[in-house]
């Protein structure tokens, strides 16, 4: 019996191929769209987000400055030297702090492994400094630890990059390098990473060694940067404050000038580009939005051509004793069939091009797109509601027939 | 069965007023088998609407087995039509994509009869009108007098106490029509009060009371009626001399 309906749903929607498959087409682009434009949207996002963090996720960057206040009859235009007493210092006072580094750096310095020489940048770091800033090494490698800065070990940990041109294929952990005509053991190359922000180059391209040995060797005191992380978002605030008020206090400088240590705050850039992706993706989602609207108003407009053709079998079926809800809930069933037909294609389309996708090897440009199961329900969702509205009309003027009337035609 | 007093119905078409029923009193008890003639325009069809609660009336009372249908919602006049009355159309009206089985199935599943009872029901109904063999046929698989006995045995689903049928022998040769009156006749005998609207006076002579309208108004069944029914035999007359 129930058969009898669907029968005549087909039928109904055969008499109308054009137009029918242009409503299912709409239907169909719009689920599809809007998954794809989704999923997507999540894959650049992600994809953008890891790479930003190449540079260190919620870290901050500082330089030493010049003052730009005035302070307890100070003129401005002072320089402020940062030192390694600073960052112990700083450890001491800001229990908000989850690691600190100081940075000695060094430019075209010569480096050489066997013929092949090559001047690289160098950076001269503690211990804590490879997690912050993302340097993890690769398999069978070790950053540089506590022991290695306490002895002044002539140790060093090269760039994926570097060791590239150093070694090519060959093994480079264990090996010796000459930095400066003075033998290093390699202890670790960084893994590959994606990294789209730096202050002082690229850290594939770069050498890092223990703080300690840097500064006996090329004769630092001075920091060019210190590399710093709270223990949550929460405090980085807390812990930004405390910093300008410790070092304020020990060089006397107003706790307010913020050129007098600048700050390269990382967490800044991360709200803005979760905002700014936060409103692409609404922005995606809109654009789908629309296009399911436009393939739900198809959907009506084909459901007002089959309420007009039937009008005599609803006349039939009211005279039958068929009564308003009914008539109303079969043509709603059947533009939600309509929908879930066009949706559920659409659906599997989209999942079938991001499950193929990887394929393509674009990953390194826009990402992997993936699907949220939020994105998943809200989509569902949205054809529900589309397809109720679509039916709702032509339904309900299905059903508000007067029943002589549609029985003449 | 049926009551009818001052019944009165006006179309509205927005420029013009057409009054289709002046004043109609009717009453039909229960067991008759009355027909309705009368020339077109003159308001059969809105008084078989108005009896079968598919409109109601400008003006005047109508009561169908005793209860009064004034001011009933459309709902509730569904129910009535659901459960009171079977309608058999000229235009027989089945769904053309459901089988006659289905067809006949379709008034009991509005009025919620369970499945199996519906089943065994739509079956033996068939069987009465002598298509317990067509049970699987479209209505595009059968005969103009077999798509009418289909619609009859659709009419009977719900048990109706009343019949309503407007011109059930308009689509069919003579052979048919006389078969499906036979089976009104058969019905009627079993009980059921049938009223039909005719042309045919063949048909119209077979019923046992024939009222007559014309202009929206029912006249007195004597000499109009007389003079007519003379016409239409005489037109016979004609037709079977040619």
């Amino acid at each position: 019996m129930y058969l009898m309906f669907l029968r005549q749903l087909f039928h109904d929607m055969k008499g109308q191929k054009l137009r029918s498959a242009l409503t299912l087409f709409g239907i169909f682009w719009g689920t599809t769209a809007l998954i794809l434009l989704g999923a997507f949207g999540h894959g650049i996002h992600a994809h953008q987000v890891k790479k930003f963090n190449g540079l260190g996720e919620h870290i901050a960057i500082m330089w030493p400055g010049r003052t730009s206040m005035t302070y307890k009859g100070l003129p401005r235009g002072r320089s402020i030297l940062l030192r390694e007493d600073d960052v112990t210092l700083m450890k001491e006072q800001i229990p908000e702090l989850e690691a600190i580094s100081i940075e000695y750096q060094d430019w075209s310095i010569p480096v050489r492994h066997d013929k092949v020489l090559i001047s690289a940048r160098l950076s001269g770091v503690a211990a804590e400094y490879g997690d912050m800033r993302n340097v993890i090494p690769d398999w069978g490698g070790r950053f540089v630890d506590e022991i290695d800065v306490r002895l002044r070990r002539r140790v060093c940990f090269l760039g994926n990059e570097l060791k590239d041109d150093l070694f090519g294929s060959a093994k480079a952990v264990g090996e010796i390098i000459e930095i400066s005509n003075v033998p290093f053991t390699v202890i670790g190359v960084m893994k590959p990473k994606g990294q789209d922000s730096a202050y002082s180059g690229r850290d594939k391209d770069k050498i890092f060694l223990p703080y300690s040995t840097s500064a006996v060797m090329f004769g630092h005191t001075i920091a060019n940067v210190i590399v710093w992380k709270a223990k949550s978002l929460e405090v980085h605030k807390i812990a930004k404050r405390k910093i300008y008020e410790v070092l304020g206090k020990k060089h006397k400088f107003d706790p307010g000038d913020n050129q007098a240590v600048s700050m390269w705050d990382t967490t800044e850039n991360l709200d803005f580009f979760t905002n700014f992706f936060w409103g692409f993706r609404i922005f995606l989602l809109m654009i789908s939005f629309a296009t399911l609207v436009v393939g739900g108003i198809g959907v009506a407009n084909i459901m007002y051509v089959v309420v007009k053709e039937r009008s005599k079998e609803i006349g039939l079926k009211m005279s039958l004793g068929a009564k308003k809800g009914f008539i109303l809930s079969q043509f709603l069933l059947e533009t939600l069939l309509i929908t879930f037909i066009g949706g559920f294609t659409g659906f599997l389309f989209a999942m079938t091009l991001i499950r193929i996708f990887p394929s393509f090897n674009l990953e390194e440009y826009i990402g992997i797109p993936t699907i949220s199961s939020f994105e998943a329900i809200l989509s569902v969702s949205l054809l529900m509601v589309i397809g109720l509205f679509a039916g709702f009309f032509p339904a309900r003027r299905a059903a508000n027939m007067n029943p002589v009337q549609s029985l003449k035609m | 069965m049926i009551k009818m007093r001052g019944i009165r119905k006006v179309y509205d078409t927005g420029r013009i007023e057409v009054e289709a029923l002046k004043d109609v009193d009717l009453d039909i008890k229960g067991g008759e088998f009355v027909s309705i003639v009368g020339p077109s325009g003159s308001g059969k069809s809105t008084l078989m609407n108005i009896a079968g609660c598919l409109d109601v009336p400008s003006e005047g009372t109508y009561e169908l087995d005793g209860e009064s249908v004034e001011g009933l919602s459309m709902s509730q006049l569904a129910d009535i039509r659901n459960r009171k009355i079977g309608f058999v159309f000229q235009a027989f009206n089945l769904l053309p994509y459901a089988t006659a089985f289905e067809n006949v199935e379709l008034p009991m599943m509005f009025g919620k009869v369970p499945a199996r009872e519906r089943r065994k029901r739509a079956r033996e109904l068939l069987e009465r009108v002598n298509l317990g063999d067509r049970l699987d046929h479209r209505p595009a698989e059968l005969s103009g007098g077999e798509m009418q006995r289909v619609a009859i045995a659709r009419s009977l689903a719900m048990k109706p106490k009343l019949i309503l049928a407007d011109e059930p022998t308009g689509n069919l040769d003579s052979k048919s029509g006389a078969a499906i009156v036979d089976l009104f006749e058969e019905l009627w005998k079993s009980g059921t009060t049938i009223l039909l609207i005719t042309h045919d006076s063949t048909v119209a002579t077979r019923t046992n009371r024939v009222v007559y309208l014309k202009d929206g108004m029912v006249r007195s069944q004597a000499r109009e009626m007389a003079a007519d029914m003379k016409a239409l035999k005489e037109r016979k007359r004609l037709d079977t001399m040619q």
